[in-house]
């Protein structure tokens, strides 16, 4: 690991849970430094949602240390309570009340004082865009604005550590470009955040650190960049339209494999566009026609299936494979 | 401020919630008047002509001695359908996400749960002052001095905070709203089989029996006596001993049920 936690704001030690006979957790270990952005990756039901639930001191661990803040969580829930923010999978707001009654009620929770919350209510309403509803019903609100209003009542006492357990599940491609936008301010800020995400995107463009869960343990863990690079590098897919072709191209291309029933060959690469020049030079020079081209980068996929061997993570969007056609 | 400080704040916090709650949909609290107030006009209009007649040495007979009769009884009914809101309230929050959160912050234990029984207890005597009110309308009279009309009121509060503490943990052990909205409903039954709306005398061995020992019974007593004359102090002991025994036991149930919920939720 990068960052040596000399004092970390989340710390667990073998945490185990199990519902019956179900084994939820395995002995999971993870710390997170202070003012970084941590994120679990993995699959549904792969013990995100537990863990989190377990850190935010909702349920109990069967097994295992966990330290928030300082505080040890079964020891001391409430001062860890005072410390943390939750925004959980499914949305925690009151829709019988306003957006600026929930943060009202927010602040009065947390008792801010008269003064105090109102300047606060005001200003996280601001910061999130949503002023012009404060005072309409929840129900005329989107799902976008809902969540930011989950979040915004999840700030409302200046949390310093927050957890959010799959914060864009569900919004559409801009909420979701919004809602990493303020999670990168808050860390900016200084907040420590671990987030929970089934998206490899999402892990990239905003973790520090990232842990791979599959059944309750962990799996790979490190910077985005260290995980790719334990795997190997990316490629460049080539298809032809015909077998003489891909043969003719395989005899040229050393370390390529040639597959003769999709009529694509495989060549290692880093992607980089020197590499595809060169690729593409050598094919031309010898007029050999390409009919499709594709560059596949590394990525937390080609993580999650080195170290699982099973490909159970799918991509929000394909932002990593770009196709191009000659 | 001290813990007993914030235990009063956080729970002041979350009755303003539960009474903004009920008068932004007002349509749950008028459906629990109005199902006494149906009673009420059901019973003194269809069955109270015949009923009265009946009564024996409870007054002159016809429908005026019945509306004397049976009004104890309503205001009973209404306090038992009244509870039935806090077990859909409380379920209501329960499954809902809010209640995850509340269970993340430094709130004092206890204070969701309060929140919802004291804005059930103002709802309840809300709606008990909206049926007295038909009743007046419909010729209800008492010869109740205010110390006896305090004493009244004091039984119908007492009892209506048990019954919704019952209410309430009911409404925590529902797995739904569903389920929350029908567990309570033997509430509604039990003033039936009570003295509330015919005399016990008149009910066969084994039912007079089970009337005379369930709690309804001497509640309806103890207001029969202060509102409109009769014994009292032998009703009024078992009344508040069965009022205070179900308050105890169901605030214990349900403080259990909060503290110990989602415990068992997987991911």
């Amino acid at each position: 690991m990068t960052i040596n936690p000399a004092r970390p704001a989340i710390s667990a030690q073998a945490v185990r849970k199990s519902f019956g006979e179900h084994i939820v957790l395995d002995g999971v270990d993870l710390t997170v430094a202070e003012g970084t952005i941590f994120s679990l990756l993995g699959p549904n039901g792969a013990g995100k949602t537990t863990m989190v639930r377990i850190l935010s001191t909702l349920i109990a661990a069967d097994g295992g240390d966990i330290q928030v803040g300082g505080h040890d969580v079964v020891a001391e829930p409430d001062a860890v309570r005072a410390l943390i923010g939750v925004t959980g999978q499914f949305s925690a707001v009151d829709n019988y009340l306003t957006g600026e009654e929930n943060l009202r009620l927010m602040a009065d929770l947390r008792h801010l004082g008269r003064a105090a919350g109102r300047r606060r209510v005001a200003e996280l309403l601001e910061r999130f865009d949503l002023t012009n509803a404060a005072r309409k019903p929840l129900s005329t609100y989107s799902g976008g604005m809902r969540r930011r209003l989950d979040l915004a009542m999840t700030l409302v006492g200046n949390p310093s550590v927050i957890f959010l357990d799959e914060p864009t599940t569900g919004l559409d491609p801009r909420s979701r470009r919004t809602m990493w936008q303020i999670i990168r301010e808050l860390a900016t800020d200084g907040v420590t955040i671990l987030l929970t995400t089934q998206y490899l995107d999402e892990a990239d463009e905003l973790a520090d650190q990232v842990a791979v869960l599959d059944h309750g343990r962990i799996v790979a863990e490190g910077t985005p960049a260290e995980l790719k690079r334990r795997i190997p590098g990316g490629h460049i897919q080539l298809q032809f339209a015909d077998v003489g072709d891909l043969r003719a191209a395989a005899r040229m291309i050393a370390a390529a494999a040639p597959d003769d029933d999709q009529l694509i060959l495989q060549v290692p690469g880093d992607g980089s566009v020197g590499s595809l020049r060169r690729v593409l030079n050598e094919l031309d020079d010898a007029r050999i026609d390409v009919a499709h081209l594709s560059i596949h980068s590394p990525d937390l996929d080609d993580v999650f299936f080195a170290v699982t061997g099973r490909s159970a993570i799918e991509p929000a969007m394909p932002l990593e494979e770009e196709v191009l056609q000659p | 401020m001290t813990s007993l400080a914030y235990t009063v704040t956080d729970s002041a916090t979350m009755l303003r919630r539960n009474l903004k709650h009920q008068l932004r949909y007002p349509s749950l609290t008028l459906m629990l008047a109005g199902i006494p107030i149906v009673f009420l006009l059901l019973f003194v209009y269809v069955f109270g002509g015949q009923l009265g007649n009946s009564l024996g040495g409870h007054g002159a007979g016809g429908r005026d001695a019945y509306v004397t009769y049976v009004v104890p009884g309503i205001l009973i009914i209404t306090v038992a359908s009244a509870a039935l809101g806090t077990a859909i309230s409380v379920a209501t929050d329960m499954t809902g996400g809010i209640i995850d959160r509340f269970r993340t912050m430094a709130i004092s234990r206890g204070a969701v749960l309060t929140g919802h029984v004291i804005g059930s207890l103002l709802q309840t005597l809300a709606v008990l002052v909206l049926v007295l009110g038909v009743s007046l309308a419909i010729g209800f009279r008492s010869h109740a001095n205010v110390l006896e009309w305090l004493a009244a009121a004091g039984m119908l509060a007492l009892f209506a905070f048990a019954l919704i503490w019952l209410s309430a943990a009911l409404g925590m052990a529902a797995k739904s709203v569903e389920t929350a909205s029908n567990t309570p409903m033997f509430l509604t039954l039990l003033p039936f089989l009570s003295s509330g709306f015919v005399p016990t005398a008149s009910m066969p061995a084994g039912l007079r029996q089970f009337s005379e020992y369930e709690p309804f019974t001497p509640v309806t007593q103890t207001l029969r006596g202060l509102l409109t004359g009769g014994p009292i102090a032998a009703h009024a002991i078992p009344a508040i001993a069965w009022s205070a025994a179900i308050a105890l036991a169901s605030y214990l149930w349900a403080v259990r049920l909060y503290n110990r919920r989602r415990a068992a939720t997987p991911s």
